[in-house]
């Protein structure tokens, strides 16, 4: 595996051109693929912006699945930088739900608001990070990979949710695999409740005060892993983990203090999901929002900016992506699927595509 | 006696299509690339098998183009692997959410059946074959049952898989001179080069191997299981292929046995849902369907017996100058 890995380009160009082409070379490959099931890709394009951008509720939506795509993005990233390949943000933000669940469903009758949230933060950071912890442990300990461990993790969570929701936590009498709705006092406040407060008309969506929280968890990202001790030893040991053990640092130690990080991190999105917008735990209310992470976090090339910026392509292109869908019948909303994928290739597999032409454009330039 | 036969039969059936992709993950582990695009490569082929065996009328046609759609993939994932040394799990996962992005949008814009594709004809698809003899043996006791109702009556699939393929996917890994250099270049690339092996090659062969085992096992789902495409219908069948080949540490047989032990532990779950076993209780089904990731955990981190992958599995080969 060779991630984290210094790059031969100059940083401003890895972090501006290199996404840029990335993304270009994803979008013309969806764009063929539209033009092949007879639609005009142009005008998908701007219904797609549309969508996503052209009116309030359109933009409440895209910040709001934002929110979500920054936490496992800058999950995915933090076990990047260790040289970590974490695939299971989906797992860990399902448990990280778990925890918030079990915490609202235990106290919203009891505690007020400004005692409960902090403690749903806690417990949705906790159980992240803890079922992260597992097989951060068993890579440290016992060397087995983190990829395949945290993939069979996914699966195991899945079924372990299934079965805590149909069986145990699932509302009396209902039949639906649901919780009971949380009590009002658990709720994130909504933007346009906040919006109201200071005098400002916002139309409804599912955005909520977790879009802060969120930006608040970049700027402690970037603080942490670029200034601080266990950053530079996080940088090191994912760089190069022998030269990080001669230099007396604890490997094993940061790979799992770097997990539990990206579990807590995921862990998070549940905070935007359940007490954001559903208000009840549902079966796989993560939809692929861990998966999306991966995408973020390539093509945020693992920077909180970056990712922030990432983060709200993705945002949009699930919610112009939704919008399209209706406006046209022949395209599913699956169709983003495709891009991420193609994201993912572009900026993940074939790194090495468009960085040594750059590179070598940037070399004769000098 | 009769339900024990039914557990096994349908052990076969659900175990046919992983013992194709753990094979075909086989192929490509043991050269080196791990491969996690199993799943994508099977959602691909059922979708590109099921399509044309509905355009055509002929379910050998969707095979071909199963195998051929699979192909693709499998390929684009040997360029960023051995031509681009990329990395091997991040191509993966893209394999994987593109086959998922694409199959149903797709399937949505030449169907209209909200990605899906329409049922298939009888004549479309696989059919379940009756051996000779298989009517006149079923009264005669113990032999009779066995043969009429456990190894007659499967698509003509099962039979290649079991008889075929596992066979001749042993012999050439270990009896072969391609299986030879196929394992030395997945142990130790740079002595397989300095032996004056071309260890792109033998990667890339491997991987279309790969394809054409990934592709049918992605057609048995669709055009002989269900009769039709159905959006994500693989539903982690590549990840459990992945799982049993990782059980069975990377060896053909093993990991046919891993498959069978999976696709039993399936069979005895669906039998299971609901019933109230006497002191136990019922169980639920989550337990049984946790058993094959948990396993797999477990052997991967040495606590049941160890698994040990191919030495240069996931590392680029990058020639030495």
């Amino acid at each position: 595996m060779k991630l984290g890995q210094p790059s031969t380009l100059p940083r401003w160009a890895q972090l501006t051109i290199l996404p840029v082409l990335n993304l270009v070379a994803a979008l013309l490959v969806t764009g063929v693929v539209t033009w092949l099931i007879g639609e005009n890709p142009l005008e998908c394009l701007k219904l797609l912006i549309h969508g996503a951008f052209g009116y309030g509720e359109g933009i409440g939506y895209t910040l709001f699945y934002t929110t979500d795509f920054i936490f496992t993005g800058l999950a995915v990233a933090a076990a990047y930088h260790a040289g970590l390949f974490n695939i299971g943000g989906e797992g860990q933000a399902y448990l990280g739900g778990l925890g918030i669940t079990l915490t609202v469903l235990a106290f919203d009758k009891i505690l007020p608001f400004w005692l409960l949230m902090p403690l749903c933060l806690m417990a949705a950071m906790i159980f992240g990070a803890a079922w992260a912890y597992i097989p951060a442990w068993l890579q440290a300990r016992r060397g087995s990979h983190i990829v395949v461990t945290t993939i069979m993790f996914n699966f195991i969570s899945y079924s372990v949710m299934l079965y805590l929701i149909g069986h145990h936590l699932i509302e009396a009498g209902s039949q639906n695999p649901t919780t009971r709705e949380f009590g009002a006092n658990s709720w994130m406040p909504a933007m346009q409740g906040m919006a109201a407060a200071i005098g400002v008309h916002l139309p409804n969506t599912p955005l909520n005060a977790s879009f802060f929280l969120a930006l608040i968890a970049c700027g402690v990202f970037y603080l942490v892993v670029w200034h601080t001790r266990w950053g530079y030893e996080l940088r090191t040991v994912g760089t190069n983990g022998d030269a990080a053990r001669y230099a007396g640092m604890n490997v094993p130690k940061v790979i799992i203090v770097a997990m539990c990080a990206s579990g807590a991190l995921a862990g998070l999105a549940a905070v935007n999901e359940l007490l954001g917008s559903t208000h009840r735990m549902n079966v796989d209310f993560t939809n692929g929002i861990g998966f999306v992470g991966v995408a973020v976090a390539l093509m945020g090339r693992n920077h909180p900016v970056g990712i922030i910026l990432s983060a709200l392509l993705f945002g949009a292109l699930t919610q112009g992506g939704l919008d399209l869908s209706f406006a046209k019948p022949l395209i599913t909303r699956e169709m983003v699927l495709l891009i991420e994928g193609l994201v993912i290739l572009f900026c993940g597999g074939l790194e090495n595509l468009f960085e040594p032409m750059l590179a070598g454009l940037f070399k004769r330039g000098k | 006696m009769e339900q024990l036969i039914s557990l096994l039969d349908s052990t076969i059936r659900v175990s046919t299509p992983l013992i194709l992709a753990a094979l075909a993950g086989l192929f490509s582990e043991r050269s080196g690339v791990v491969d996690i695009g199993l799943e994508g490569k099977m959602l691909t082929a059922a979708f590109a098998s099921a399509s044309v065996a509905y355009l055509t009328g002929n379910p050998w046609l969707g095979l071909m183009a199963g195998m051929a759609a699979s192909m693709v993939l499998s390929m684009l994932h040997a360029l960023v692997s051995v031509t681009y040394n990329g990395n091997q799990l991040i191509s993966g996962m893209a394999v994987n959410t593109i086959a998922s992005g694409i199959t149903p949008v797709l399937a949505l814009a030449w169907f209209q059946q909200g990605g899906n594709t329409p049922p298939l004809d009888d004549s479309a698809r696989f059919q379940e074959l009756t051996l000779p003899f298989a009517d006149r043996l079923s009264d005669v006791p113990v032999i009779g049952p066995i043969y009429s109702n456990l190894i007659s009556g499967h698509c003509i699939l099962v039979y290649l898989t079991f008889l075929l393929v596992l066979p001749l996917v042993t012999w050439v890994v270990y009896r072969s001179r391609f299986g030879l250099r196929l394992r030395a270049v997945g142990e130790n690339p740079h002595a397989a080069d300095t032996a004056g092996i071309s260890v792109a090659r033998v990667r890339y062969l491997a991987l279309m191997c790969n394809g054409l085992l990934c592709g049918m096992a992605g057609t048995f789902l669709s055009v002989y299981q269900t009769g039709s495409f159905i959006k994500e219908m693989t539903a982690g069948k590549g990840f459990l292929a992945l799982a049993a080949l990782i059980f069975g540490k990377w060896r053909p047989v093993y990991a046919v046995l891993g498959c069978l032990l999976f696709a039993f532990a399936d069979a005895v779950q669906i039998r299971l849902e609901g019933v109230s076993l006497p002191l136990i209780g019922e169980i639920p089904s989550q337990f049984i369907q946790v058993i094959p990731y948990v396993l797999t955990v477990l052997l991967l981190a040495g606590f049941v017996g160890k698994a040990v992958a191919p030495k240069a599995i996931g590392i680029p080969f990058v020639k030495s100058r």
